[in-house]
């Protein structure tokens, strides 16, 4: 089956870049679907079934950890990976992130190959790559 | 190492990082001067962020417009040709990228630091003012022969910080 993933930054380049990107890591995709906040994220997730979620942290409304907060929180999205793909390289943050179930963490700038290796690592063998 | 030493050199490994790893061709270190808060003339782009914690500053990028275009252009592999919203959108995603990375090289040594979201500016014949009488470490970059320059402002709160004494100049309090 194939696989709906959800790019959450609101960065609209960076949604374009990561699209570009899924679609080279040879991963079954039927749909990539974006969001420019948390909140956008929540409420598209009430329409459509996803297998993976990337989401960048600093965000306006609600940003990525918050999201992340509440997908762990939530019955329905808990056991969907999210992957935080972010400027913060932190220590408190990438901790925090760990801490509320992220997959995976992602240091922007990145490459198609950095991308591909976290998901493969995250995925396999659930999703086929 | 003073804080202005672990800016400077924090740009440079951020800018040649994000340039060789989003973007094609060479980027250059050029002069890095000091420069106070007298408003100029500018025309191209400009992009912002605000830093705040302990210290608290602004960062920023200018370029021209053929130079923001060129940044789309191979950002997003897609030919820009001329300002638009998909232009300002990748300048601002660049700025975030470097100055994210500056702010996280910094935080070792300063502690914890939030960034705002990113603010772009565009036009001719505008000038830029900061609030205060703070300067600024300006650091020019030759990207294939075209000019971008970062811009970095940064300064003890004084409201939350227990090293209010300390500026741009002084010596930073943490061995690296």
């Amino acid at each position: 089956m194939d696989s709906d993933v959800l790019v959450v930054d609101d960065s609209a380049a960076i949604r374009k870049i990561l699209q570009r990107v899924l679609r080279q890591t040879g991963m079954a995709i039927n749909a990539i679907h974006e969001a420019g906040n948390g909140e956008e994220a929540l409420a598209l997730l009430k329409e459509h079934k996803v297998h993976l979620i990337l989401s960048d942290i600093n965000m306006p409304k609600m940003d990525g950890l918050q999201l992340l907060a509440s997908l762990k929180a939530s019955g329905d999205w808990s056991q969907v990976p999210v992957v935080m793909i972010t400027t913060e390289g932190g220590e408190t943050k990438v901790a925090e992130a760990v801490r509320l179930g992220a997959a995976g963490y992602v240091r922007k700038p990145f490459t198609a190959d950095q991308i591909k290796e976290k998901l493969a690592g995250i995925l396999e063998p659930a999703l086929p790559l | 190492m003073n804080v202005e030493n672990l800016i400077e050199s924090a740009i440079h490994h951020s800018v040649v990082e994000v340039f060789s790893t989003m973007l094609s061709g060479n980027i250059e270190a050029g002069a890095v001067t000091r420069e106070h808060t007298a408003p100029e003339t500018a025309e191209g782009v400009i992009s912002f962020i605000g830093i705040a914690g302990r210290w608290s500053g602004t960062g920023s990028i200018a370029c021209s417009s053929a130079v923001a275009c060129r940044i789309c252009s191979e950002m997003l592999m897609m030919e820009a040709t001329s300002l638009n919203e998909e232009v300002l959108d990748a300048v601002a995603e660049l700025t975030n990228m470097i100055i994210g990375n500056v702010k996280s090289s910094l935080e070792r040594h300063l502690g914890d630091l939030g960034l705002s979201i990113p603010t772009v500016v565009f036009g001719r014949n505008f000038q830029t003012k900061t609030g205060g009488s703070i300067d600024w470490m300006v650091s020019k970059f030759h990207w294939d022969g075209q000019e971008l320059i970062v811009k970095m402002c940064l300064a003890p709160n004084e409201k939350t910080s227990q090293n209010a004494a300390q500026s741009l100049g002084q010596t930073c309090p943490v061995e690296i």
